[in-house]
């Protein structure tokens, strides 16, 4: 019975969705009909309003500023050194093939690690540090049984602060990439092709997919812990265990099954699949394949590959949709975890009774 | 006049095994202040975030304003101000903004949001504070803003959960009196909840006593006395000294004099603490005993017939509860 009447509000408010998401399709199709069309039902409103809201208190804290400016550093830092090294090399080294801007985002004097990798490293740190408090806080401060109160699903509150989360990871890491391709072009005076342009597009959309996943891990940790600290904590740890345990197990596991010098090569491709598979359910190896399948057009295979596969391959870049297709699992897979975290946090949040700072 | 603005139908929820709220049947009507009064735990919460559907029941209907609140929340949440116990605001963010934050959930347009806020915070008296940070209001100015916070949307109920706890006296009574100007001005249905006694009483035109998720009584206060004392239906307190002037009779003892009220047949109850007496009957008997007491030689100092207050009805019904 309890979980009838849940489900009715929760149904009703996704079938609410579903419904705004229509009309606006609808509005874009035929725009002419904005005007006319007034469907009083949906709350579309506040929820800008809550969005608005999200955004501007995240703008305006000292946790994003700080996450930003340290992100916005290392990366120009590495740009400048990249840039003051190696252009030469860089621009002379075989015109053909090499592209110049991908260059700038992937390869670095060694002094600093390069671009991808301080957004692979700092963009988790960057997602826990704006969700891990989004509901938690709310409740503590009494204000989410005052929001509550108001004519607004239950669920627009989790929707608006994934949605802001989105909005300003988007911008953050759209205007790093402009920033690194600006500059680039400012030092090298070469403009970018269509091709390395659209890399990078989609490389920083996918980025955006990564970071929004620790967003919605920490956003569920801050809808399960009542504590912020402890939810905080609790989504570094997680970052750590998959930077740094994960691999350390995965090297302990096989380790057993290393072959031996003469092993034949068929034991060799079972060894080098494992350790293949063992990683690929974690974000961080998931984000690595991605980027490097992106940004590298010349890396053709992720996981292991046997002679057969090689012969006839003509050593060559591949196109951006070969890429892509490349790593489709890995987006895939990414886009589902991010999927899951927020569908559990959706479910735990819907069912929670809210009382004022209980 | 006598339209229910809130109907509550064998409302029952449970957490686990305990039962907070138990076959509440409960109607109030429309331009009412209701007081529901209860200690803490009694399930006075409960009930109220069943009002606005945000909590799911177990048994039982809630209607509001006609609306069946558990199947559309969002209706009965247009219409209905509510204020949680403890509420909190966006420090960060100034009375005004926290209120057009509000106003702007609530879907009015902005214009009319500041226009209607600035009315607002005027009618609760923050007009001169609304551009400080909330971070800095007292806890009385942080009430009122609440208040104006469950105004704003132009509410055909209200529903205030412990809003007077923590404040000073003056505060409670300013605050108190400003419900009742508001409600009485605009018609609109108060619902209070509160464990303290007199609040209820200065600003109530019911109540209904909440012990342990059950109703125990209803109704208006002096109502409540008679059904509750009816052994007991007149209490008078009288206050004697000795006429030293009355030259004719030596005055008697006090211990004849008790001897003598007890003589009278009504009385049944008889206290006696030196000069002050508190006498029991089933009828008014205060022209009889004060007479007798002229007669008897003493002077009558005071003489009050006790009221029941919504003291004396909890203190009695915790009474009757413990002893079950």
């Amino acid at each position: 019975m309890k979980s009838k009447t849940l489900l009715t509000e929760a149904t009703k408010s996704t079938s609410f969705k579903i419904l705004g998401w229509l009309t606006k399709l609808r509005s874009i199709s035929f725009p002419k009909k904005i005007g006319t069309e007034k469907e009083p039902t949906i709350p579309w409103g506040p929820f800008k309003a809550m969005v608005q809201k999200e955004i501007g208190d995240h703008i305006r804290n000292w946790r994003f500023i700080i996450l930003f400016s340290i992100i916005a550093l290392a990366c120009t830092g590495t740009l400048f050194a990249t840039l003051s090294d190696g252009m030469k090399a860089l621009v002379t080294d075989n015109s053909e093939h090499s592209f110049f801007f991908l260059n700038l985002f992937t390869k670095s004097n060694g002094a600093l690690p390069p671009f991808f990798v301080f957004v692979g490293f700092l963009g988790p740190l960057f997602g826990i540090g704006l969700g891990f408090d989004a509901i938690s806080s709310e409740q503590q401060k009494g204000t989410l049984s005052r929001v509550l109160a108001q004519p607004i699903p239950r669920d627009s509150i989790l929707n608006a602060k994934f949605i802001a989360g989105i909005i300003v990871i988007g911008l953050m890491l759209f205007s790093l990439s402009f920033l690194v391709m600006g500059i680039g072009l400012i030092a090298v005076g070469i403009p970018p092709t269509a091709e390395e342009f659209m890399r990078i597009m989609v490389y920083t959309v996918l980025s955006i997919v990564y970071v929004s996943f620790w967003l919605n891990l920490s956003i569920l940790f801050s809808v399960r812990f009542r504590q912020p600290a402890t939810s905080a904590l609790l989504g570094i740890a997680v970052w750590l265990f998959f930077t740094i345990f994960y691999p350390l197990i995965v090297n302990l596991i096989i380790k057993g099954y290393e072959p031996s010098k003469y092993a034949s090569s068929q034991a060799l491709f079972f060894y080098k699949q494992l350790k293949f598979y063992l990683v690929q359910i974690i974000p961080n190896e998931l984000f690595d394949e991605i980027t490097s399948a992106i940004l590298t057009p010349s890396v053709r295979s992720l996981g292991p590959l046997t002679m057969e596969q090689i012969h006839g391959a003509i050593p060559s870049s591949l196109p951006l949709g070969q890429s892509v297709l490349l790593v489709w699992p890995q987006i895939t897979g990414l886009l589902a975890l991010t999927l899951l975290c927020f569908l559990l946090s959706y479910l735990i949040f819907m069912k929670r009774e809210i009382r004022s700072r209980g | 006049m006598d339209e229910k603005c809130i109907e509550i139908n064998g409302l029952t929820k449970k957490y686990g095994d305990h039962v907070a709220v138990d076959n509440l049947t409960l109607s109030i009507n429309k331009g009412e202040i209701f007081g529901l009064l209860g200690p803490n735990g009694a399930g006075k919460s409960t009930t109220i975030l069943s009002l606005l559907g945000l909590t799911a029941l177990d048994h039982g209907s809630v209607q509001v304003c006609g609306i069946d609140a558990t199947r559309y929340p969002l209706e009965v949440k247009k219409k209905v101000g509510y204020l949680p116990e403890d509420v909190g605001f966006y420090n960060e963010y100034t009375g005004l903004q926290n209120l057009l934050y509000i106003a702007r959930l609530n879907d009015i347009p902005i214009e009319q949001a500041k226009e209607d806020a600035t009315k607002v915070l005027t009618d609760v008296g923050l007009e001169e504070a609304m551009d400080n940070k909330v971070g800095s209001y007292s806890r009385g100015m942080r009430q009122r803003l609440g208040l104006a916070d469950v105004l704003i949307k132009n509410p055909e109920v209200i529903i205030l959960d412990e809003p007077t706890l923590g404040l000073d006296p003056e505060g409670v009574k300013k605050f108190l009196q400003l419900i009742v100007r508001l409600s009485r001005k605009k018609g609109i249905t108060v619902l209070f909840s509160s464990h303290h006694l007199h609040q209820i009483q200065q600003v109530c035109d019911r109540v209904g006593i909440f012990v342990k998720g059950k109703l125990l009584a209803k109704g208006e206060i002096s109502s409540l006395a008679a059904q509750l004392f009816s052994e007991n239906a007149f209490t008078l307190e009288l206050g004697i000294s000795a006429m030293s002037q009355s030259l004719n009779e030596p005055p008697l003892t006090i211990n004849a004099l008790t001897h003598k009220i007890k003589g009278l047949k009504e009385v049944e109850q008889l206290d006696v603490k030196e000069n002050h007496l508190v006498v029991g009957s089933q009828k008014d008997i205060s022209i009889a005993l004060s007479k007798l007491i002229v007669e008897s030689g003493y002077g009558l100092s005071y003489l009050s017939k006790k009221e029941y207050g919504l003291d004396d009805i909890y203190h009695q019904y915790f009474q009757v509860e413990s002893n079950s």
